[in-house]
């Protein structure tokens, strides 16, 4: 039993779960991810703003603060050797009240605290003059030229399949119900039968504090937060350069407004508290609420449908910071609390749990050679598979998904194994008609690949 | 490249355009069709009621399609293309099997027809899992695979659709749980929702509401908001039905003017877009009429687009803007240009009823008529455009 056990286990395959398992794998560590779902990114890495933030506004000398720098860092250095887009939007942080205007330098001052210079403050015209359609009731700004807008489910895919070219497992519909230490090693009771692991990492999300209990009383609750998202058909994309963040509050960021890689308008997120875990429900009030606030802030949009509106959960705990450390008695490293950052800090984050691992649990030595797969791009500024001379037929019309791209999302150790899957490693269905228009295709292309499109 | 005429969308609208325009003279057309077949919508519609305006006997949707199809016969017919763009002037950018490419016509017919509102823009309360369709792509599914996602459906929405959503349901065997509409009657006049009880055994709830879908992989429940309060049904499926808008991106992203009140291009009555080059026809320009009229529509813009090749359209300006009042929904054409002929104007209105539906030039009635509105029902009213020379402005009113 030993013999087979791997040096780490990380459980949970969200963005965070994907990054530490490509920096155990590029480390030389026998890896294995457990993700209780079909296929990742299932949780609260489904449901997201895709921004990279520079971490301009987070608490200086917090473990975030740091890890967003850093994996942000990271992830511009990779982003070429992954085929991993980048659109270098800047943010504006718009005030619209005095009060919000006299926040500003305390903002300016923050994010030069956090390591990011660029920060400028920009007049009202300032503003109207970058973003013309923005409300003339805004009253200034600041400028953050480095927060970027990516794709947010190709980024953690790609750390995924990196991590398996160079050597990790990753095991879906494989849920953690439990596990025993013994001997120093930790045997987990999974769905998908035992696993064995000198170390396990707890990137379980909002299960966090559940998969916490299997090694020691949960010093953290997770009490997941829901917010629910907006999105603008792609005509709308042109109304905004810049992504537009509101001066935050004590509870939030608040509402921002932002392109998406994949060519539309996004406004959201809410913040609701909720006890279900799982499922992030949408709510017609708020939804409509985002509408008009949206287009409050810019007018435009009011000739602008709406293609679709989605929600996902972030995994809060009682602290504002990231819940990260070693447990060495237990060969156990918590990674929880990461609750709207991780799509930015995930890099960030995994260089860390390494550090842990080689201060607790013994050194690591970085593979000589390690393999760079590229993953397909999905970002509307790069170029796509559609634009290609010979290439396939187009299935899905809104976002221009061919039938290659489909067959590739389905094959291959990660291929996507639930239609939500597809869609993100696709965007196949997530354009203005939902599929209207691709249903039957995408069924009979997925159909025997995925489970129950059709019923029995 | 450039040819006489380029129609984008080879449903209805397109085929019967590309035929009418090759009848007069113009060879060189090209149809750019994004589908692998031609046909449109009617293709997945296997039920009767198309076919009697321009074939002249009852028939399938697919039979209707074939027909329209075989009168097409022979017209560069370009599948699996994408248009990416419209551009001023005529000019397309569009995805070929072949890579990126630009044409353009000397006259480009819009004709791109119109889809269902989807859940997510309707803004409904609840989870996102599989089994929320509409009824286009459930059709569809059921005529490809002769299967179904679900098999205890709960149908929203009571326009015509909705009852060929039955008649689908049953080949695939699919036995819908209920049909609920927002409105105090069904939009279909009796007998139809007899008809469809017989068939598909699936009661009709009016006055109700979809307030929430259940569900975590599939549907399991929705929640619907009636007369009575909120209940739960158990289904394993929703099916979006109607609420049609046009598949007008291609006009909303280039710079062709849009109707807020049809949400389709504006056009004059020659079927010409804000830009001239442009024409459109059929259910692009507003949901949702039948495919025969989208082809009767398709004809009549081919023939503008004839009389344009060769020169003998009015030019565009001066326009009189025509706005819709009162309880009208929309009017169009939108701009109408003085010349010595008839002009039919085509209303809808918001509300069933009656009343009287006037043309007023400059707030001076040109032309009145006594309608009766049923829900959905198209109006007309004509005048001559010789009494719109020195008009600023038009408004079709209902009152």
């Amino acid at each position: 039993m030993t013999d087979a056990a791997f040096d780490v286990a990380v459980i949970g395959g969200g963005v965070v779960g994907c990054a530490v398992l490509r920096g155990f794998a590029l480390a030389g560590a026998r890896a294995v991810l457990l993700e209780r779902d079909g296929d990742l990114l299932a949780g609260a890495s489904k449901g997201n703003s895709g921004l990279l933030h520079t971490g301009f506004d987070a608490e200086p000398g917090s473990l975030e603060a740091e890890c967003v720098r850093e994996g942000q860092r990271e992830y511009r250095a990779i982003r070429g050797r992954l085929n991993l887009p980048l659109l270098q939007s800047g943010a504006i942080v718009v005030a619209w009240t005095a009060d919000e205007l006299a926040a500003l330098p305390a903002i300016l001052a923050r994010a030069r605290e956090n390591g990011v210079p660029d920060a400028a403050p920009l007049s009202r015209e300032a503003v109207l003059a970058r973003e013309p359609h923005l409300s003339p009731a805004l009253l200034g700004g600041v400028w953050v030229p480095d927060e970027a807008i990516i794709d947010p489910w190709s980024a953690p895919l790609a750390y995924a399949m990196q991590a398996i070219a160079n050597g990790a497992e990753i095991r879906r519909r494989a849920e953690v119900r439990g596990g025993r230490l013994e001997g120093g090693v930790w045997q987990l009771d999974t769905a998908a039968g035992p696993v064995s692991a000198r170390v396990a990492v707890n990137c379980a999300g909002n299960y966090g504090d559940l998969v916490e209990a299997i090694a020691r009383n949960s010093p953290f609750r997770i009490r997941p937060r829901k917010g629910q998202f907006v999105v603008f058909d792609k005509t709308a994309h042109r109304l905004l350069s810049a992504i537009v963040v509101p001066v935050p509050s004590a509870r939030t960021k608040g509402v921002v407004l932002a392109r998406t890689a994949f060519g539309n308008l996004l406004v959201g997120p809410t913040a609701e508290y909720q006890e279900d875990r799982s499922l992030a429900t949408i709510e017609q009030p708020a939804l409509e609420r985002l509408v008009a606030h949206g287009r409050r802030i810019l007018p435009a949009l009011a000739e602008h449908p709406v293609t679709a509106a989605f929600a996902g959960l972030r995994p809060a705990t009682e602290r504002k910071d990231y819940c990260i450390e070693a447990v060495p008695d237990r060969r156990w490293i918590s990674v929880a609390g990461i609750r709207s950052t991780g799509l930015s800090g995930a890099l960030g984050i995994a260089r860390h749990v390494r550090a842990l691992h080689e201060v607790h649990f013994g050194a690591l030595r970085d593979l000589a050679d390690p393999v760079w797969p590229r993953v397909p791009n999905l970002a509307e500024h790069a170029a796509r598979a559609y634009q290609e001379a010979g290439r396939s037929a187009i299935v899905c019309h809104c976002e221009l998904v061919t039938q290659a791209e489909i067959a590739t999302a389905l094959d291959g150790p990660l291929g996507a194994a639930t239609l939500g899957g597809l869609r993100r490693r696709t965007r196949c269905m997530l354009g203005r008609c939902q599929g209207f228009y691709c249903s039957r295709r995408i069924i009979e292309l997925a159909d025997g690949r995925l489970p129950g499109l059709l019923a029995a | 490249m450039i040819h006489d005429a380029v129609i984008v969308g080879a449903g209805p609208a397109g085929l019967a355009a590309a035929a009418a325009l090759r009848q007069g003279g113009n060879g060189d057309v090209v149809v750019v069709e994004r589908d692998a077949a031609p046909g449109g919508v009617p293709r997945w519609c296997a039920h009767p009621g198309f076919g009697l305006r321009d074939c002249h006997r009852p028939m399938t949707g697919p039979a209707y399609a074939a027909a329209l199809v075989r009168r097409a016969r022979g017209i560069d017919m370009r599948l699996d293309t994408t248009v990416l763009a419209l551009e001023p002037g005529g000019r397309l950018r569009i995805s070929t099997p072949a890579g990126l490419e630009t044409i353009a016509g000397r006259a480009v017919l819009l004709a791109s027809g119109i889809r269902e509102t989807p859940r997510a823009a309707r803004l409904v309360s609840g989870t996102r899992p599989w089994g929320v369709t509409t009824t286009g792509a459930f059709q569809e599914i059921v005529q490809a695979t002769g299967r179904a996602p679900f098999r205890r459906p709960l149908i929203v929405g009571s326009e015509f659709v909705s009852f060929s959503n039955l008649l689908a349901a049953r080949h695939a065997g699919v036995r819908p749980v209920a049909l609920i509409e927002v409105a105090a009657a069904p939009l279909v006049p009796w007998p139809v929702p007899l008809l469809a009880r017989l068939l598909g055994g699936a009661r009709l709830l009016t006055r109700t509401t979809l307030a929430e879908i259940r569900g975590a992989e599939r549907v399991e429940a929705v929640v619907l908001r009636g007369p009575e309060g909120e209940r739960v049904l158990a289904c394993d499926g929703v099916i979006f039905s109607g609420a049609f808008v046009p598949e007008a991106v291609l006009a909303r992203a280039g710079a062709l003017r849009i109707d807020p009140g049809t949400a389709g291009p504006t056009i004059d009555q020659f079927w010409r877009c804000s830009d001239p080059a442009c024409f459109a026809a059929g259910n692009v320009l507003r949901a949702v009429e039948s495919a025969g009229r989208s082809a009767a529509e398709g004809r009549a813009a081919a023939a503008a687009m004839i009389r344009a090749l060769r020169g003998d359209l009015p030019p565009p300006e001066p326009a009189v803007p025509l706005r819709a009042e009162g309880r009208l929904r929309y009017a169009m054409p939108q701009r109408l240009i003085a010349e010595d002929a008839m002009v039919t104007v085509h209303a809808r209105a918001a509300l069933p009823g009656r009343g009287v539906l006037r043309l007023l030039a400059d707030g001076v009635p040109v032309a009145s008529r006594r309608v009766h509105a049923r829900t959905g029902a198209l109006l007309s009213i004509r005048i001559h455009a010789a009494r719109l020379r020195g008009c600023t402005a038009l408004a079709a009113v209902l009152e």
